[in-house]
């Protein structure tokens, strides 16, 4: 009898798993990575009883999550045109984005690269044979890349030597690894591994890299989705943005 | 009707084909070479070894191809060893994703074949031996014709496997549409960038390709695959 309880008391704790009152999943860009787990960090001890799941992809990639029902609260896109597709599917209430931070798109280099790089065109030296492109289609990052590519008439020339990633950090990676020369990635990036990679030149842009973030229209907890929106345009959050090389919004 | 012939689908379902070619051939020479080395020869450490070469089985692909990135990079100890001598490099190459599927599907080769040698009656090659056959004369002409089913088992799981691979593929061999992008890489990147039409017609095409291995597999081991 008593074992049975125990059992039975086993089963719905593993059932109930540990679902907190203010426990909400984030869909987050790959570059925001290292500062939301610490803006988390904050948020967490200013609200007790608040648990974050982050959930860090693509911005294209999370879209499609989200556009197939996936449980999300909040997302934070890395480019407005995946912010612009998600009001539009009726996934966010464009009532409910803000934008919270910007950044600026820079090629780099393995750090020991002998390689003298200074503009898009140096891409077409012999000497380049891979370039770490995010794929245009669900990384914002590579379509920011390409669309410089194509302002300089240079994206033919340089896709034909593209190593397509499926995120920014990928592209951080194989940079770091040497297995490409070169590789597009932001400045928030280039920054977390100074020893392993160092930053060509910024990529001239016609415009700006700025990351909006909303609650999704199908949260199951809108009032806790909302207070970490807020709280990332607070002091305290921008702050610690600040300090990955975010730019204020 | 020329439309759905130069669909990106087919290029990406030769290479998977080629890919799994290939990787089914390699298997085909080392998992019966080691399988029956660890079927026959006594030999210590012949047990941590039968673990070693299972552990493809087991471990996530995730982890295959971080060693494989590691080991065969530029920077790796491999990699940069056949980069400085011989200006090879496999990473991001079809060649890359044909070492990491065949890494992946070895134990299906090994197991297999192993076990075949196992069960081939000895007292079969002592009468070759009386008869005066050579030993190579005997593996091929006895020992290789009794294990061949079980081993031909084995090689169909394992091109199926191949076929599938996708975690090792990814991270050694990057995703080049007509280069090193497969069928199950050209369906994870036409999900992530919501291109569902393209996702379903790969989906189609791998499931269709899946069922026929099978049905091929059921037509040249009859009875023998549902045992293994």
């Amino acid at each position: 009898m008593k074992a049975r309880l125990i059992a039975l008391s086993l089963c719905s704790m593993l059932l109930a798993g540990h679902t907190l009152a203010g426990e909400i999943t984030v869909s987050a860009a790959a570059s925001l990575t290292n500062a939301f787990k610490e803006i988390a960090h904050g948020f967490e001890a200013q609200n007790p009883g608040s648990k974050i799941n982050f959930n860090f992809a693509a911005s294209g990639a999370l879209l499609q999550q989200i556009a197939k029902g996936a449980p999300v609260d909040v997302f934070a896109s890395a480019d407005q045109k995946t912010m612009d597709s998600a009001v539009k599917q009726k996934l966010v209430n464009s009532a409910d984005r803000k934008d919270f931070a910007r950044n600026a798109l820079v090629l780099i280099t393995p750090a020991d690269s002998k390689l003298k790089l200074q503009q898009l065109s140096d891409l077409q030296q012999a000497s380049i044979k891979h370039v770490a492109i995010g794929v245009p289609a669900s990384v914002p990052v590579g379509r920011y890349a390409k669309r410089a590519l194509e302002n300089a008439r240079l994206w033919p020339a340089v896709e034909a030597k593209a190593i397509n990633t499926q995120n920014v950090r990928q592209s951080l990676d194989y940079v770091a690894r040497g297995e490409v020369e070169a590789g597009f990635v932001y400045q928030t990036d280039a920054a977390i591994m100074p020893d392993k990679v160092k930053i060509a030149f910024s990529v001239p842009l016609d415009e700006v890299i700025s990351y909006p973030v909303a609650r999704t229209a199908a949260s199951s907890n809108a009032a806790e989705a909302q207070r970490f929106v807020n709280y990332l345009l607070s002091p305290a959050a921008q702050a610690v943005l600040g300090r990955y090389g975010f730019h204020k919004p | 009707m020329a439309d759905w012939m130069t669909d990106p689908a087919w290029t990406a379902l030769g290479l998977s084909l080629r890919v799994a070619g290939c990787a089914t051939l390699l298997n085909l020479l080392l998992g019966v070479g080691v399988g029956l080395l660890l079927a026959r020869g006594r030999f210590p450490g012949r047990n941590l070894l039968d673990t070693l070469l299972t552990l493809p089985m087991v471990m996530p692909p995730t982890v295959l191809g971080y060693y494989l990135l590691t080991l065969l990079g530029r920077r790796g100890p491999l990699g940069g060893w056949l980069d400085q001598h011989f200006g090879i490099n496999l990473i991001f190459t079809w060649q890359g994703a044909v070492i990491a599927a065949a890494l992946v599907a070895f134990p299906l080769v090994y197991k297999p074949a192993r076990a075949a040698f196992e069960a081939v009656d000895g007292q079969l090659e002592q009468a070759g031996r009386v008869l005066g056959i050579s030993e190579i004369g005997i593996f091929f002409r006895i020992t290789l014709p009794l294990a061949w089913r079980g081993i031909l088992a084995g090689l169909l799981l394992a091109f199926a496997r191949a076929l599938g691979e996708f975690g090792a593929t990814l991270m050694v061999a990057g995703s080049i549409p007509g280069k090193t992008q497969t069928l199950s890489v050209a369906i994870y990147e036409a999900v992530q960038a919501g291109q569902d039409d393209s996702a379903n017609r790969l989906v189609l095409v791998t499931s269709l390709v899946c069922v026929l291995v099978l049905l091929l597999a059921g037509k040249l081991a009859p009875g023998r695959l549902a045992e293994r």
